[in-house]
């Protein structure tokens, strides 16, 4: 059978929602399971690895156990994000997209929540935290570790 | 009223406005955020102790961000009050009040909404108040209220969005039930066209054009996507209606496709927004259990399913062509136009592709007419357009205001300035894609050309307020930074030029200018303009430009004085 015959359209949207599903089991993409769903699907190995190396939201390493994200969209970036990055990096010892030692946070930028009018806003998990000053970040992290 | 939707109406009547104490409170992101879960866990713990008789429900956005948590108590017959900045002690406070006296509290009521307006039904109902309320304003003489138009937002905050019969008892789906089956689909693009709305992602194109071109184009098989990859930092009015008014949009999504003779959509909605996947995923479930989504709608004979796409953390993607990619087979990467997606989009079939607001604009224009609609805002520009009013100014919060209105009307007349004894020096819009309009401008009108004369765009509603210690360098830093790592590469002059703006704005900012890069700039920027397939990149430069138009004093400061006017450049370190 030639190649172009073996794979076939996904469905809409197929893709990105079963790398959702592994993203979700894991926390990450292991690169198994990226191949089992290329299998599965019946689209090119090389296609889904396209789309899972194009999303923010996708890695390919294992992440803490709390997603630690510091929104810096416009309005949290004019009302101090930077200031909050630069405590939260100095507290947990980390960098953007790294995670600390003990797997619980890992800390990420991320573009903007849409929360601005609470500006400037931390999101753990799926858990929106708004107007922060630094003396709010300690109690954040305490509930988590 | 279709026969249909009677006893979604009575049931949704009955728990808009139920015979006993209603307490609601706001729960979308940004009153979740600001601590709105531990105001309802207040309320109804005291509401179990003190055995009061009440509802307590959650409810979406009203829009005043900067008031949040909001609560909201209406005693059987009465209007509504809201009560500001809630706090756990004030909740239960509030409790013991009613419990005690059976009376509201005046203390922190912000105002009484006394009259209620079901846009769709045209009907005002109004409600009378307590006496010892008789000070409080109403809702619609607050100046954060008073001057805005919500059609868009005509449910947020009024609305149960985890009920679809509350949203039918204001109206709902009775456009729907009225074009299947009064109208043909010639029809609704008229209506849609003489309305002369346009696109409300930012684009601006006639919307009923777009339609008209893939009605036109031959074929049995077409699709149709809402937009809801609201991606610019500094905007939000996409989640907010999909977090508080989800069956808005799902309606103007089944009429747009029974227009061009859709039969399959998809809603695109971005990762970041999980509370609003989570809602239009059960307002798709409800439309579905009721008849209203999936085959012979309404008992029409009319067939449409739509489902949804979580993004996966993509800017580009709010791009047409990049979410039609995205939906095909994964990564996100645009494709040269023409063809337009309306003539050959997803799987190459005609696709229409409207934003969130545009698709839940639909309805009240199919209620009441493409006549009434243009009667709103200004020729050419009708209708109203919603706004996120954040960054450094008083009132923050989700507006939606007429078209043609002035910047001043916007910004000091609901925004109330800066609010901080600063001046506003500049307001950004349009994101990423936008500009930087100095306040020497605001008393032009906002209309889509305007505001792209003046060197910025309309944008799809993103306005972050920047006031004298906003530095324009700084943030034209901040834009480019932005578009580098979010291009997706395609385009040698996009993946390349965004991050040489970048790399010269850096080095302004920390003092290592020199006046040529002014002009290497400008000339970059017109490069990378010239050289990009899709609106990212052809608008990437923007921020640069506008800056660099309107704030050179302070560029020059930065490359020739080495000093930052505002103080926040590192420029002599």
């Amino acid at each position: 059978m030639l190649p172009s015959q073996q794979y076939r359209q996904p469905d809409a949207g197929g893709v990105l929602a079963a790398l959702h599903q592994v993203n979700m089991r894991y926390g990450y993409l292991p690169q198994d399971e990226v191949r089992q769903v290329a299998i599965e699907l019946g689209v090119p190995l090389s296609q889904v690895f396209s789309a899972a190396t194009f999303y923010a939201s996708f890695s390919f390493t294992p992440v803490g156990r709390h997603k630690l994200q510091v929104c810096e969209g416009t309005a949290c970036y004019v009302k101090g994000a930077p200031a909050l990055m630069g405590h939260l990096q100095a507290e947990l010892g980390v960098a953007p997209d790294q995670t600390t030692e003990d797997m619980t946070f890992t800390l990420k930028r991320v573009r903007c929540v849409g929360s601005c009018g609470l500006a400037p806003v931390v999101r753990v998990d799926n858990e929106t935290f708004g107007r922060l000053t630094h003396s709010d970040l300690g109690i954040i992290l305490d509930k988590y570790r | 009223m279709p026969a249909d939707l009677e006893p979604l109406h009575a049931a949704g009547r009955a728990s808009l406005y139920p015979d006993r104490i209603k307490i609601t409170v706001g729960m979308a992101t940004c009153g979740l955020a600001a601590g709105a879960d531990a105001v309802y866990e207040a309320l109804s713990q005291r509401i179990k102790q003190r055995e009061l008789d009440a509802v307590l429900v959650g409810t979406g956005c009203i829009g005043f961000c900067q008031q949040e948590p909001l609560v909201d108590v209406r005693l059987p017959g009465q209007g509504r009050v809201i009560y500001t900045q809630m706090t756990r002690p004030r909740a239960r406070a509030l409790v013991d009040h009613l419990a005690q006296t059976g009376t509201l509290p005046v203390d922190r009521a912000w105002a009484v909404i006394d009259q209620e307006e079901s846009l769709v039904e045209d009907r005002v109902e109004r409600f009378s108040r307590l006496p010892e309320l008789s000070g409080v304003p109403a809702y619609s003489q607050q100046p954060f209220f008073a001057s805005q138009r919500k059609i868009v937002l005509r449910n947020c905050g009024f609305v149960d969005p985890a009920s679809c019969e509350e949203y039918v008892a204001r109206g709902g789906y009775r456009a729907l039930a009225g074009v299947l089956s009064e109208m043909t689909p010639q029809q609704v693009i008229d209506e849609v066209t003489r309305s002369g709305l346009r696109g409300r992602g930012g684009g601006g194109f006639s919307a009923g054009r777009k339609w008209q071109v893939a009605r036109d184009v031959p074929g049995e098989t077409k699709y149709v996507i809402c937009n809801g990859d609201e991606g610019d930092p500094g905007a939000y009015m996409d989640r907010t209606v999909l977090e508080s008014d989800p069956h808005s949009v799902i309606e103007g999504v089944i009429i747009g496709a029974y227009a061009i003779g859709a039969h399959q959509g998809y809603a695109y909605v971005r990762d970041e927004y999980p509370l609003a996947v989570e809602r239009l995923t059960n307002a798709l479930a409800q439309a579905e259990a009721h008849g209203l989504l999936g085959e012979n709608i309404l008992g029409s004979g009319f067939n449409f399913r739509l489902d949804l796409v979580r993004g996966a953390g993509a800017f580009v993607c709010g791009e047409e062509t990049a979410m039609i990619s995205s939906i095909e087979g994964g990564s996100g990467e645009p494709r040269p136009k023409p063809p337009y997606p309306a003539v050959a989009g997803l799987w190459g079939r005609p696709t229409v592709i409207n934003n969130v607001k545009t698709f839940s604009t639909v309805p009240v224009i199919m209620a009441r007419g493409g006549d009434w609609y243009a009667a709103v805002g200004a020729p050419g520009n009708t209708g109203t357009v919603v706004f996120s009013l954040v960054g450094q100014i008083a009132n923050t919060g989700l507006v939606e205001v007429p078209l043609g209105m002035t910047l001043n009307d916007l910004l000091e007349g609901i925004g109330g300035g800066s609010g901080n004894g600063r001046a506003i020096k500049a307001v950004q819009t349009g994101g990423p894609s936008g500009g930087c309009l100095p306040a020497r401008l605001f008393d032009m009108r906002i209309t889509y050309e305007e505001m792209t004369s003046a060197g910025s765009i309309m944008g799809s509603g993103g306005m972050v307020v920047l006031d004298e210690s906003a530095c324009m360098v700084d943030v034209a830093r901040y834009f480019l930074d932005f578009t580098t790592v979010e291009s997706c590469g395609k385009c040698t002059a996009c993946r390349e030029g965004t991050g040489h703006l970048r790399a010269i704005l850096t080095r302004i900012t920390q003092g290592q200018g020199t006046p040529d890069d002014l002009a290497l700039m400008e000339e970059v920027g017109q490069a990378v303009k010239a050289g990009s397939l899709c609106g990212l990149g052809q608008t990437a430069p923007n921020p640069a430009l506008s800056t660099l138009r309107y704030f050179r004093d302070e560029y020059e400061a930065h490359v020739i004085e080495h000093r930052c006017p505002a103080g926040k450049c590192p420029v002599g370190a």
